[in-house]
């Protein structure tokens, strides 16, 4: 399982990174979103990985840490936010703009 | 236990909240609460100032005893970095209203409140996960007010923005999840106290959070090569937004300070030698490229945003010592530089709502304008007799080194080469009428220019102040003590 799971946050990571570096507002927002994925499974796995076992103490004979679920819920919860908020400046950049580039034109330095 | 302490959280929170459902009540209600809000902060956070000389005091969230519960400290640390954020909020506020920039877009006052309940959460917390959570109230703020008054340059800034600290919050998270992973808990006192006990086969996974942690702040403080977001971000929002935000770079600052000396602190044997190090090239390198901004900047916002980033630098090469004596320096030239660099942020706002640039055809300003800029001006390249002299002055006396030196001499120069040509392009060559300045707009300049004026005055007991802050930073069993850890089991 451990295995498994690594893999899995690896593949993550490295899809979220590659569409992060792309040049379109579209890609970068789906990256990051990648990349929340793969950290939210990062921090649940930091409360070491076992089946069976619940997060209250006295219901079952090895109790897991339930502090990391308590803590990936709010990382789950404060990425969905961003991302809805990214999501909208991404819209109202691309209304405005119309076209949905990241980069800064040449000339807007001199703006 | 002092409730106080939670106060600087509770109340922007509770009043943005209440602006969100008065909205229907017009701009005139919504100014007075954010005001007097924000001055009823100032006092709050004048009154936390004073309590905090007599040691750290501990809030639990929930009367939850740490490190189970979140727990806020109020140190002197924090309580200078309180009292600096809503000063400067209230100031630069008075200019948002004077200058009619609250009513540009929608939704202003909500989002400052929640943008300084953001900063005063951040600099309270005494534990990591809440300073993520913190981190991230500020951040949604920021977004709001960055592309506040809209536009799509504006919005492609935020876009941009945006993007960066989300990459920059997951990487705080991967820092977060390692470093419990392996010591089990996320108080900072705690950590504190648990890392020197870490078995050694653990020491790699802590120093590689480690660097992840610095590294998310560098993000934060817009260290090079992380500082790309700085200059587009700064030069496209809104002045007074800008001008706040002078505090927000300093966030950086204060957490990096605050690991480096609590919970990774010099004499640690995991990571001796790994933070400061590598802070000191980058910080080296931030200082000469945000001077070379200065000077090549082509626009006057463009400008403050480059002074903001080589401040930034100047911070963190005195940071980077991690030693009581330069800690006071760094301590001394963030309180100067937040107030430097929000003057330098109002006066290219002024600037730029009479349409000044630095090309031909720009319309003559008016001469209180280019005075205000004078003195922006002199306290930002560090020249006698404002703060930024004796700022440098603390700096350069702590690190007894070639390099540093070199470097903030040679940038200081760039920046007063930068600056003296944006002045004679600003208020020299335009002709014509000049367009009027209302003395309401003088009024936020001219406090910070008195703020400016009081902290070269005090240096002497500013400094002493600065100098106990360092020594109770680099000694922290004070702190650790006030979170009221159960007994340690032992490796």
């Amino acid at each position: 399982m451990e295995a498994l799971i690594a893999i899995a946050i690896g593949l993550f990571t490295a899809v979220g990174i590659y569409l992060t570096l792309r040049l379109r507002s579209f890609p970068v927002i789906l990256g990051l979103t990648f990349l929340s994925y793969a950290v939210n499974l990062f921090i649940f796995a930091a409360g070491r990985l076992k089946t069976g076992a619940e997060p209250i103490v006295g219901t079952t004979e090895l109790p897991t840490d339930p502090l990391p679920q308590a803590l990936v819920l709010t990382a789950i919860v404060i990425s969905f936010g961003m991302t809805a908020v990214i999501v909208m400046m991404a819209i109202g950049s691309y209304l405005e703009l119309g076209h949905d580039r990241v980069d800064p034109d040449r000339d807007e330095g001199a703006q | 236990m002092s409730h106080w302490i939670i106060a600087p959280v509770v109340l922007p929170a509770f009043l943005a909240a209440v602006l969100l459902f008065a909205a229907r009540l017009g701009n005139g209600a919504a100014r007075g609460l954010t005001l007097a809000g924000n001055a009823a902060l100032v006092a709050i956070a004048l009154a936390l100032f004073l309590a905090a000389a007599e040691g750290p005091q501990v809030y639990r969230l929930g009367d939850w005893p740490a490190p189970f519960g979140i727990v806020l400290v109020l140190d002197r640390l924090s309580a200078l970095m309180l009292l600096l954020t809503t000063a400067l909020s209230l100031v630069v506020l008075v200019q948002a209203i004077a200058t009619g920039w609250d009513v540009r877009g929608r939704k202003f006052h909500a989002l400052w409140l929640f943008q300084l309940m953001g900063l005063n959460g951040a600099f309270l917390t005494g534990d990591a996960f809440n300073l993520f959570v913190f981190f991230e109230v500020l951040l949604i703020a920021s977004y709001g007010l960055m592309v506040h008054g809209g536009g799509g340059p504006r919005l492609r800034a935020g876009l941009q923005y945006v993007a960066v600290n989300l990459v920059g919050s997951t990487l705080f998270l991967f820092a977060l999840a390692t470093v419990y992973s392996v010591t089990g808990t996320l108080n900072m006192a705690d950590l504190a106290v648990k890392l020197p006990l870490l078995p050694e086969g653990d020491h790699a996974l802590i120093r590689v959070s480690a660097v992840l942690l610095m590294l998310v702040f560098a993000v934060k403080g817009a260290l090079v090569p992380l500082h790309f977001w700085l200059p587009g971000t700064y030069a496209a929002a809104p002045g007074v937004v800008a001008a706040l935000f002078a505090v927000m770079t300093k966030v950086g600052a204060y957490a990096a300070l605050r690991f480096g000396t609590l919970v990774f602190p010099p004499d640690l044997a995991v990571t001796a030698g790994l933070i400061g190090p590598l802070l000191l090239p980058a910080a080296l390198v931030t200082l000469a490229l945000g001077a070379i901004g200065i000077l090549g900047a082509r626009s006057p916002a463009a400008l403050a945003a480059y002074a903001a980033l080589a401040s930034m630098g100047t911070v963190f090469t005195a940071l980077s010592a991690f030693t009581p004596q330069a800690t006071a320096a760094a301590l001394y030239y963030t309180v100067h530089s937040t107030l430097a660099g929000a003057l330098l942020f109002l006066v290219a706002d002024l600037a730029r709502d009479r349409g000044a640039h630095f090309g031909p055809g720009s319309p003559r300003l008016p001469g209180g304008l280019a005075a205000l800029f004078l003195i922006a001006a002199i306290a930002t390249a560090g020249l006698p007799p404002l703060s930024g002299f004796l700022g440098k002055l603390m700096v350069l006396q702590a690190l007894p080194q070639a390099a540093p030196w070199a470097v903030i001499l040679l940038a200081s120069f760039l920046a007063l080469l930068g600056l003296s040509r944006a002045g004679s392009a600003l208020f020299w060559k335009p002709q014509g009428p000049a367009a009027p300045l209302p003395a309401a707009q003088l009024l936020a300049p001219g406090l910070l220019i008195a703020g400016l004026a009081a902290l070269t005055l005090l240096a002497g007991p500013a400094h002493d102040w600065l100098s106990a802050t360092a020594a109770a930073l680099h000694a922290p069993q004070a702190y650790i003590d006030a979170n009221a850890l159960p007994p340690a089991k032992g490796p």
